[in-house]
């Protein structure tokens, strides 16, 4: 299946979900069930969803002091003064970071990082910035992978940094990575010359998205925007 | 179709001032394959680049069959010299191998079914059909190297610039280079320093030091001239013995 529904679809669920108001907690209750489902019906294992989700860990840990720390009116939680204001603000952070993500992750699980990108240009998004993330993920592995020998290399003879008085190797190794980055750009940019490459990536053959596609998306996020406008009509 | 290649006394300097040619000149006949052998930093890989019209002659000229290489007609002269990159990686930058094998083609204005007609027909060429779907990044680097050569077949080439075919592949790895060169009809320069290599494919070799052509004959009695071969930093493998124009081998 092509692309560019699934970053429409993903796109605005993530909108509807950020647009419901806070106090509706049922709203949140019910996108929850639908996203549980969607991961079912795309055979997506809870688990490889759960891990992925820890990627928004460090904003749950920011939003764990807001109720202490903010203003406002003050209620008892077994025995702690919290600010109400602290609480919904938290409780925000938490739906809507948990559910936006699994939106994305839900979306990279079902589709290669190179069709979100060409999705992306599909959709209009400019070929200079979709070129430089096809670009970045095709050789960030070769980058990594040459950081990796250069810190075996390193380690083989023997550094082991304790201190900072050590960084400098650390340093002059990030700079060797940037430089051979830069030669390899300029190899790779010959290659593309010799090819014929004269400033325009060639228009190659993708699936594109068929009518039943976009029912589907219209199906999905509408199921989304009709429970984030009905919170927003009872808020 | 094949064509023929005229280097004429080709110079060119980096621009941190290290002349990699200092007068090159050679010629390859229309449908012949030659070896151009040499040490490090002989300027080989600077000679393939001009060939294909990515560095300008500073002086002397390139003339692919009767075209000459200037900017004018460089859409013409990549069209019909393929060149092959000695790092694959270089290569390969797209995210699959179908659409690196697309891309010169692509580029070419080639679309539709003739397009996939030519990827299928680059991929086969080379024992690589099975590879299309696969990202290049997966590849082992005997698939890579064959993937890359797919990249430049797939332009139907008149002249194939192939940059160190065999280095950093297993015996394996080598052989299967080795298959799919041979039987390919255009004219092919093959730059190396895998002297068994150019023994098996070149009847003819040149052999260059310090950015110019210093030697050229038969593959066989340029190899057999030990005095020659240590003079250009070059080495046969242990234990291989060659004889000149008497075809022996032990």
């Amino acid at each position: 299946m092509a692309a560019e529904p699934k970053i429409v679809a993903a796109f605005l669920t993530v909108v509807a979900i950020a647009l419901t108001p806070r106090e509706a907690i049922w709203a949140f209750g019910v996108y929850a069930v639908l996203l549980v489902a969607l991961v079912r019906i795309a055979r997506i294992p809870y688990g490889f969803v759960m891990t992925r989700l820890v990627a928004v860990a460090p904003f749950v840990v920011f939003a764990l002091f807001i109720p202490f720390v903010a203003g406002g009116e003050r209620t008892e939680v077994i025995g702690v003064s919290v600010s109400i204001e602290g609480l919904w603000g938290a409780w925000n952070i938490y739906a809507k970071a948990l559910l936006g993500a699994s939106v994305s992750i839900l979306l990279t699980a079902t589709t290669e990082v190179s069709d979100v990108v060409r999705g992306l240009g599909v959709l209009r998004v400019p070929a200079v910035l979709t070129s430089i993330a096809l670009f970045m993920v095709r050789y960030l592995e070769l980058i990594a992978d040459e950081l990796g020998r250069m810190r075996v290399a390193m380690s083989a003879r023997g550094y082991d940094p304790r201190w900072l008085s050590q960084v400098r190797p650390i340093a002059n190794s990030a700079g060797a990575l940037f430089v051979r980055s830069y030669e390899r750009g300029e190899r790779v940019h010959a290659a593309m010359l010799s090819r014929g490459f004269s400033g325009t990536m060639p228009a190659l053959r993708h699936p594109t998205a068929t009518a039943t596609n976009w029912y589907a998306v219209i199906l999905v996020t509408g199921a989304f925007w009709v429970i984030a406008v009905g919170a927003m009509v009872v808020a | 179709m094949s064509a023929r290649v005229v280097v004429d006394g080709v110079r060119f300097a980096y621009p941190d001032g290290r002349k990699a040619l200092r007068g090159a000149s050679l010629v390859v006949e229309a449908g012949e394959r030659l070896a151009v052998l040499g040490p490090n930093g002989a300027g080989k890989t600077t000679l393939a680049l001009h060939i294909n019209g990515i560095y300008e002659p500073q002086a002397g000229s390139v003339t692919i069959g009767d075209t000459p290489v200037t900017p004018e007609t460089l859409v013409e002269v990549r069209r019909r010299v393929g060149l092959v990159f000695q790092d694959s990686n270089d290569q390969l930058f797209m995210s699959s191998v179908y659409e690196d094998v697309a891309f010169g083609p692509a580029n070419l204005g080639v679309t539709g079914d003739q397009l996939e007609a030519r990827v299928a027909k680059a991929l086969a060429g080379v024992g690589a059909s099975e590879l299309s779907a696969r990202p290049p990044h997966h590849l082992s680097g005997g698939e890579k190297r064959r993937a890359a050569l797919a990249t430049v077949l797939s332009m139907e080439p008149d002249v194939l610039v192939i940059d160190e075919p065999s280095s950093g592949l297993d015996p394996a790895g080598r052989r299967d280079i080795i298959a799919t060169l041979l039987p390919l009809k255009m004219t092919q320069l093959i730059i190396t320093h895998d002297l068994a290599l150019a023994l098996e494919l070149c009847p003819r070799s040149v052999i260059m030091n310090e950015g110019v052509v210093v030697a050229d004959g038969p593959t066989r009695d340029l190899l057999a001239d030990d005095t020659l071969l240590s003079e250009n930093r070059l080495e046969l493998p242990y234990g291989l013995v060659l004889k000149r124009g008497n075809g022996s081998r032990s």
